[in-house]
Parts: C-alpha cells; structure tokens; sequence
C-alpha cells in the first residue's frame, strides 16, 4: 500500500506499537534495554523526562515541566512552537504512582473529554515492556480526539503538532 | 497501514461477519444501488435490507444519501481509512519519543556502570 514504508531499513530499535484496543482505549507498546528502575525514572524526573518527551525533530520546545510525582501530585508541561500563536500547556494529577511499576494521571487541559492514562513498566530479563493504555470518558471522546487530528483531546493546539507529525513522518521515510 | 485497520475496529468485525452485508458491500464495490435494488438482489424485505445497511452504516463501511424518496448507498470507507491514518501518524510521534528515551536509557545505564557503588547506597 505504501511503497515508501516498505524499502525502510529493518530498525534495530524496538518497534512502537499503537492499537485502538477497544471503543474507549488507545494502547501503546514499546520494549526498552534497560531495568525497569531506570525507565521508570526517565518518566518521573522532570531534568531527564525533559530530554525526550519532546523529540528534537519536531521543532517544538518544552518552555516548562512541573512533575509533582506522587498521589495527588500535580504535573503541568508548557511548549512552544515558532508557528504557534501562544505557548500550548498540558497539565493534570497523579493518580497513582507505584515505583518501577506503574503510573496513573489524568489529562485535564481538554476539559471533562480527557483521557485516563496508565503507564505500567514490567521488567523482562533486564528490559523493560511499557505499555501506555489511554482510557476515554466515551467512545465520543476518543473518535473526536482522532477526527480533530489531536493526540490528546484539544484539538486546536494540536493542529499545529499534526501538521509537524506529517513532515516528521515524511523526513522519517526519507532518511 | 493494513495492519492497523485490522485491530481495534469492533464495530467493522461485526458489520463483516454476516453474508448478506459482506454481499452488499461486494455489490456496492461494483455501483451504488438504493436500498430498493438491493432488497431484490438479495431476496430480502425493505425492512430486513434497511436494517443490515443500518449495521454497514455505524461502522462507516457504507455511506447513505436519501435523494427525493430514494436512498442511495455506496461504500463509505473514508472513517477507517481517516482513523488508520491517525493512528500511523500517533505512533510515529510516540516512535520519535521513543528513540529518544532510549538514549536517556542508555545514558543512564551508562552512568550506573560507573558509579554503581554510589548508586546503591
């Protein structure tokens, strides 16, 4: 179907995976080289979270990252991007926080539409098996999120990152 | 993109798993026919033909348009292909994310190597 996806080189990299698991659920899975402690770390310490929650590709930069990470802490991410008019932010609660295991927050920037998130890190000979379940209010939610091209239920400021996804995905094949 | 069309499209599997609306989408592949053409073809009451293209249309499989007193179906694929587009485009974000962290992964095991003492106290 896609010509261009075909003749990628075979990454050595674990691939992501994302499935739309139910009407409700969006899944993420990815495999990482390392112990569970250290990729659990990278999630909730603001000075490494930092360093790759926003991929130097994109042309986006994080202006601030505030992660209170435990029960009822509060976590709020502000970006930036040259062709935004003002600055996006991201913000919501810990629910759950069970070192080197498991992590729960919500995404409330998007009003009473926003997802549950739930990240849980198991240790597999060394490597860590991290899934990332997003749970939707509705089914409405989750089909609105997808047709107004957000990754997180705001539409408007996620137009910007989904024009940015597509020149991501381009540069991505050609390289 | 097959594979993401595949998982996750409940609404699709159970739209498909019957014959007759696999029949019609097959039939709507060749020409759009309205409700009445279809019943015929497929020796079927209007109502019992009404409610299959129902099913068709929830799961964005067959699009309706009614034109005077006539319903016209044609195949209606444009919300499957707009969500496996979606979801290609969100995983390739969560990929790049990915890559990145990987290299924090490995700085920080890198880091652990060397004073892993340190570390462990």
């Amino acid at each position: 179907m896609d010509a261009r996806r075909e003749s990628e080189p075979v990454p050595m990299k674990d691939r992501t995976a994302v499935e739309r698991k139910s009407e409700r659920e969006l899944v993420v899975t990815r495999t990482f080289n390392g112990p569970t402690r250290i990729v659990f770390e990278a999630w909730t310490k603001p000075e490494l979270f930092r360093q790759w929650w926003v991929p130097k590709s994109c042309g986006l930069s994080l202006l601030s990252c505030e992660m209170d990470v435990r029960v009822g802490g509060r976590y709020r991410l502000v970006f930036s991007h040259p062709a935004a008019p003002k600055p996006m932010e991201f913000f919501g609660r810990y629910l759950e926080v069970t070192p080197h295991s498991r992590l729960v927050w919500t995404n409330e920037e998007g009003g009473d539409s926003g997802q549950v998130t739930t990240v849980t890190f198991e240790e597999r000979g060394g490597k860590t098996l991290l899934v990332m379940h997003d749970l939707y209010p509705s089914k409405e939610a989750l089909d609105g999120a997808i047709a107004s091209g957000s990754t997180g239920g705001v539409g408007e400021t996620f137009e910007q990152l989904d024009e940015l996804l597509v020149v991501l995905g381009a540069s991505a094949g050609r390289s | 993109m097959v594979q993401y069309i595949r998982t996750g499209f409940d609404a699709s599997f159970a739209a498909l798993s019957d014959a007759t609306r696999r029949g019609v989408l097959e039939q709507l592949g060749r020409t759009d026919a309205s409700i009445t053409d279809l019943a015929q073809k497929f020796h079927m009451t209007l109502t019992g033909m009404k409610k299959h293209v129902g099913v068709l249309e929830q799961a964005g499989l067959v699009a309706t348009e009614k034109v005077g007193r006539v319903r016209t179906c044609k195949l209606g694929v444009r919300r499957l292909e707009e969500e496996a587009a979606w979801i290609e485009r969100y995983r390739q974000l969560w990929d790049a994310r990915f890559d990145e962290l990987d290299e924090v992964v490995e700085e920080l095991k890198r880091k652990e190597n060397v004073d892993g003492r340190k570390k462990r106290e």
